[in-house]
């Protein structure tokens, strides 16, 4: 597998400056949301720092149909892919656990039990295959993820069903603080398309147009019917794993440093800057919509009601249960007892 | 005409199929071979590749991938072979079946039925006879279906496939063969309804799934031998449990036992007898009892009748109660 491969499709000069528009605002929601988790708005995130190339480059490959299965370490992607970023951070404010209606987006819920969500991609692309719909479900997972059984039952499944489905690994060297040597012996995870049979492709997660062009080429050969595929984005995650990780207990500041060398942002804004597709003025551009996207972020993170209790047991079942009745009424004796000696 | 539980829940497969083009049965030798007790016998063949399938052995990815083709407006019916096999797939089911409808405030409900023949008395090797129902009742989010009887297994499977919300659907194995005279399609009290499937005064027994043909069987030997009119009660769904029948029966005998294959301790008996306690207190005449299988992993082949509550088993208990 040796090298990352450069997978280079023709973008146009107005698709080019979408996707600089796109990293640059992800950053500014990274840096926000971790201001805000530090703030105590957010009980805890987990920043996309560094990974920015990886997941937007991914998503932007999508058409409008297609579906998204992200994990928590993809909120910029999902960002990127249209979701709007208060309803996105419900889960990590704590005021519900999906804050989004992933019908309105095809997008599903921010998964956190690691690669389950890879198997409810291969799910939906075997039933839109039964439908005849010509739509891809893409999905996201880390390198950590891939040691995972649901992993390979979701890798083997694809192949075995030809299920129009583009598996993207975001290998960022580490499982919280698991480096990757410790996490398998092989050479790269793209390896493993081979032992599934599908088409394993490694490439520069850093670099924005080599994602684009291996998942759009992915996802063009999934829609004509030619099954599935594994991309390794190779990457870094510039931050730690979660606010409530400390990366000095396990790899060392020369590391990040040579990584943050590489920022898949500042290479691209030169290249970009070279080509004269963007300028000082397009770049203000971007930071003014950054500013507001992030005042927004403020104004409805800070302070957020918590939202009515009672509501936990609303959608448990479509049809409420007798139980589930007594139980809310015990909590609204509760409720009502606090409100008067309030 | 005679039906067997399986040949029941085949109809009841087919039946659902027919009627609605998003059902998908699929499973590992669901497809060709019909499973490996034959309740999917036929539909790949009459329905199509794409309806009724095989799929690799992974059991977290068959309800992993339901999960997908729920969401994407499915109605997947996904087999586990065995009991003893089903818990790969627990994460899936507890992590994310039971969890999605809360979980996306109620826009993404999944309508999925998970079929597992469950319980002992074939003489299978190990991981063959397993009662798993209390880790899926214990599951806030998920409904627990049993049927008893080869009626309630037609009526019970065509309600869970057309069901709004992911059921798991538990089949007594043993049970598989039993045979009941009658017309398909029937109709059955729905998912949520107990019933009171011999009237009695004496005592109530309290059974589901394999059981409620060892509690029929015991309360018969009462009448027969010792003149006790004894009063059973078939749960059928477990979760929701109907407390409103159980109540009823308890209160009007004034005892009360729980019979299940399961192990004893944080089993499903307890529930029912705890539940019971708080409701019926002052009308029981008796602690409530539970008839269960010991406290052990399941037994091998040869010794799993001393394991398996049978009747003799069941009137031990209803002497207990009735001393009170």
């Amino acid at each position: 597998m040796g090298d990352p491969v450069a997978h280079d499709i023709a973008l146009s000069d107005e698709q080019l400056r979408s996707l600089y528009r796109l990293m640059a605002l992800s950053r500014r929601v990274d840096r926000q949301a971790i201001n805000l988790t530090r703030q105590g708005a957010l009980g805890v995130f987990a920043s996309s720092q560094g990974q920015e190339a990886a997941q937007v480059g991914a998503v932007f490959a999508l058409e409008a149909d297609d579906w998204l299965f992200p994990t928590y370490r993809e909120t910029v992607g999902t960002f990127a892919r249209g979701v709007d970023i208060v309803e996105l951070l419900a889960l990590f404010s704590g005021s519900w656990h999906c804050g989004f209606d992933p019908y309105q987006y095809r997008v599903a819920p921010l998964t956190t039990p690691l690669a389950t969500q890879a198997l409810h991609a291969v799910g939906l692309a075997m039933a839109a295959r039964i439908r005849h719909d010509p739509i891809v479900a893409l999905t996201f997972f880390g390198d950590g993820a891939a040691s995972e059984g649901d992993a390979h039952e979701a890798l083997n499944m694809a192949g075995v069903f030809g299920a129009p489905v583009v598996f993207v690994v975001q290998n960022n060297g580490y499982a919280i603080s698991v480096p990757y040597r410790l996490q398998t012996k092989a050479s790269s995870i793209a390896l493993r398309a081979a032992g599934v049979g599908m088409p394993g492709i490694r490439v520069d997660g850093n670099d924005v147009v080599s994602v684009y062009g291996a998942v759009r080429t992915a996802l063009d050969r999934a829609r004509r019917g030619d099954g599935p595929t594994l991309i390794e984005a190779v990457t870094y995650r510039l931050e730690a794993h979660t606010t409530a990780d400390d990366t000095t207990r396990y790899r060392s500041d020369d590391e990040a440093t040579s990584w943050r060398g590489r920022d898949p942002i500042e290479r691209f804004s030169g290249s970009l800057r070279e080509a004269g597709l963007i300028d000082d003025g397009f770049v203000a551009g971007v930071d003014a919509e950054g500013d507001a996207i992030t005042a927004r972020m403020r104004d409805s993170l800070f302070d957020a009601p918590a939202g009515d209790p009672r509501e936990m047991f609303d959608h448990v079942y479509a049809t409420q249960t007798p139980l589930l009745e007594a139980e809310l009424a015990i909590l609204q004796q509760e409720l009502t007892a606090a409100e008067e000696t309030a | 005409m005679e039906v067997t539980m399986a040949g029941a829940l085949n109809a009841a497969l087919r039946d659902s199929m027919r009627e609605d083009d998003s059902v998908v049965v699929y499973g590992e030798d669901v497809g060709k071979l019909g499973g490996v007790f034959r309740v999917s016998d036929g539909l790949q063949a009459e329905m199509g590749i794409d309806r009724c399938f095989d799929t690799p052995v992974a059991e977290s990815g068959i309800v992993g991938t339901a999960i997908g083709m729920a969401i994407y407006g499915m109605r997947p019916v996904v087999e586990m072979q065995f009991d003893g096999f089903s818990y790969p797939a627990l994460d899936q089911v507890i992590s994310h079946v039971a969890k999605y409808r809360s979980r996306t405030r109620g826009r993404v409900g999944l309508p999925l039925v998970i079929r597992i023949p469950y319980g002992g008395g074939i003489g299978a090797v190990e991981h063959h006879s397993e009662s798993p129902e209390a880790y899926y009742a214990h599951t806030a989010g998920l409904t627990v279906v049993t049927p008893g009887t080869p009626s309630d297994a037609y009526a019970l499977l065509r309600e869970s496939i057309a069901f709004d919300d992911p059921v798991i659907f538990l089949e007594p194995k043993r049970r598989y063969w039993l045979k009941e005279d009658l017309d398909l399609p029937v109709t059955a009290p729905p998912i949520g309804r107990a019933v009171v499937r011999r009237a009695g005064t004496a005592a109530t027994v309290i059974a589901y799934g394999p059981m409620v043909t060892t509690a029929l069987e015991a309360a018969n030997r009462a009448a027969d031998e010792s003149g006790i009119d004894l009063e059973v009660v078939d749960v059928r769904t477990l979760s929701p449990l109907d407390m409103h029948t159980l109540v009823s029966s308890a209160t009007k005998t004034g005892r009360a036992l729980v019979v299940h294959e399961a192990a004893r301790f944080a089993g499903y008996g307890a529930e029912i007898a705890a539940e019971l306690t708080e409701r019926a207190f002052g009308y029981l005449a008796a602690p409530v009892l539970r008839v269960t299988g010991w406290d052990v992993p399941y037994p091998s082949a040869k010794i799993e009748r001393h394991f398996l509550p049978d009747a003799d088993r069941i009137l031990d208990a209803v002497a207990r109660l009735l001393e009170y």
